[in-house]
């Protein structure tokens, strides 16, 4: 099964660490990264630009509105996700618990629908 | 008195969430062959569980006869699952792995009928569409998972003991409890749970009487139930020669000590001291502090109790330590203190008790 790991954190929180500690867990990431790969694990992941840079679409009646803005405001923003490969739910857990911002943040699960059986 | 700790005692640990599995452990390399023929197995057995899941019926007896590998075991582990909401896990294992019906459990929970069918549906479509696994989980995972489902079984258990007391759910729980045993009986805290539940079932029926709580040692002790008492004693016996101690086993321990001719107070404070050293909450000090009035006096007591934090909303503390002051001859402070413990109590059945003890100091 595929699951998706939404990683949300508090940016002041992160922007306030000094710069070792960002560095360590910069680290932190990159061996998680290449276990994540070693393991055939990654299906994609990205760090995202700050929440300062979200906008959200809506159509409404045939109008797109445009906004500034993350979908909600909330202390912690999504700032990246991984697309991974895992046998279980247990498996995701246990990689979620591998990602530095779990710490301080939360870490969302969620498993993705396979649609590969669609339409043929 | 006695009955303010065994009650106390009742609602520990409900509190017990499972902490964070925390240490990862490295997962052995896998080649993607492997991991894909490992997979597909995986999906053919959780299908076939799946299917399982739609069934209402609960397992029939057959099965321990036939000796076929059953997998209860992994579906009490996918039913107690901490991804659930706690609710969820105990409806999905009453419905699951017990006797009960859909409309017996949302009675029992006092839940109207939809809503728990409801979270029956849900529960079930997260274990399907999450991936929750059907297993028994890993050696690195059990203990939490492992203290998760007897947290479960724990809960319907008190669930039925009351007041007012809901026998199916007590016997239910026994019986869960009994299966877990067989099925994991190298567990020594399984064996202590079913002990636990067998000493404290074996004394449902003098719990109650006209629908008021009777105090352990007011209770008519005919109307336990020796069986059960001796079965517990051997549940207990099997726990212990695991020698893996646990918080179940020692309450198991103070619940044998309660069975005998005449509560063993003194061991019972020495249990009390090891569980507050194992599983530390102030519902423990709080019990033990009743332990050692009874071993040591009323004065050695009141000083535990009246050092015990974070419990000053709980009715069970201010009962206990009414009846200390009320031993004490310090009938003013035991006053207030019935008074503030009828503020707080939760039923009627439990305000008609205080009252009584009220009315008995004669303030």
């Amino acid at each position: 099964m595929q699951y998706l790991l939404l990683i949300y954190s508090d940016e002041s929180l992160w922007e306030s660490l000094p710069d070792d500690e960002r560095q360590a867990i910069h680290r932190e990431y990159g061996r998680l990264n290449s276990d994540l790969h070693a393991h055939g694990k990654l299906v994609a992941g990205d760090e995202l630009q700050p929440v300062a840079t979200a906008t959200s679409v809506r159509l409404r009646n045939g109008d797109t509105i445009v906004s500034d803005g993350p979908f909600a405001e909330t202390n912690e923003a999504l700032g990246g996700y991984y697309l991974i490969e895992a046998d279980s739910l247990d498996e995701a857990i246990e990689w979620a618990a591998r990602i530095p911002s779990a710490r301080g943040g939360t870490i969302e699960i969620r498993p993705t629908v396979d649609h590969s059986g669609d339409g043929s | 008195m006695q009955d303010a700790f065994a009650a106390a005692l009742e609602h520990w640990p409900r509190s017990g969430a499972p902490a964070n599995p925390g240490a990862w452990i490295v997962t052995t390399a896998r080649n993607r062959a492997i991991d894909r023929i490992r997979r597909e197995q995986t999906l053919a057995r959780k299908t076939e569980l799946l299917a399982r899941l739609q069934e209402p019926a609960p397992p029939s007896p057959a099965n321990e006869e036939t000796g076929v590998p059953d997998e209860r075991l992994e579906l009490i582990f996918a039913c107690c699952h901490p991804a659930l909401a706690p609710e969820a896990q105990v409806a999905l294992t009453l419905s699951l792995l017990g006797g009960l019906t859909t409309p017996e459990i949302a009675r029992a929970f006092i839940v109207p009928e939809p809503t728990l069918a409801q979270r029956l549906v849900r529960a079930k479509r997260k274990i399907r569409d999450a991936g929750i696994p059907l297993r028994v989980p890993p050696d690195h995972l059990l203990p939490e998972r492992l203290r998760s489902v007897l947290a479960v079984v724990y809960l319907v258990f008190n669930a039925g003991y009351g007041p007012p007391v809901r026998g199916e759910l007590c016997a239910e729980a026994v019986r869960l409890a009994a299966l877990l045993a067989t099925l994991m009986p190298d567990e020594a805290e399984v064996h202590g749970l079913h002990a636990l539940l067998l000493f404290q079932d074996a004394r449902r029926n003098a719990r109650v009487r006209d629908g008021v709580l009777v105090l352990l040692d007011e209770q008519d002790r005919t109307l336990w139930d020796g069986d059960e008492i001796a079965q517990g004693r051997l549940a207990l016996e099997r726990a212990l020669a695991l020698r893996t101690p646990g918080p179940y086993q020692l309450q198991a321990g103070i619940a044998a000590a309660h069975s005998e001719e005449a509560s063993n107070w003194l061991r019972i404070a020495l249990l009390y001291g090891r569980l507050a050293e194992l599983a530390p909450s102030p519902v423990v000090e709080l019990n033990r502090a009743v332990a050692v009035a009874m071993s040591a006096g009323p004065e050695a007591g009141l000083l535990l109790a009246d050092r015990i934090e974070g419990l000053d909303d709980y009715y069970l503390l201010h009962s206990a330590r009414a009846d200390l002051l009320r031993r004490l001859g310090r009938d003013d402070e035991a006053a207030a203190a019935y008074e503030r413990a009828l503020e707080l109590a939760p039923s009627d059945v439990e305000r008609d008790f205080l009252r009584g003890r009220l009315s008995a100091l004669g303030c």
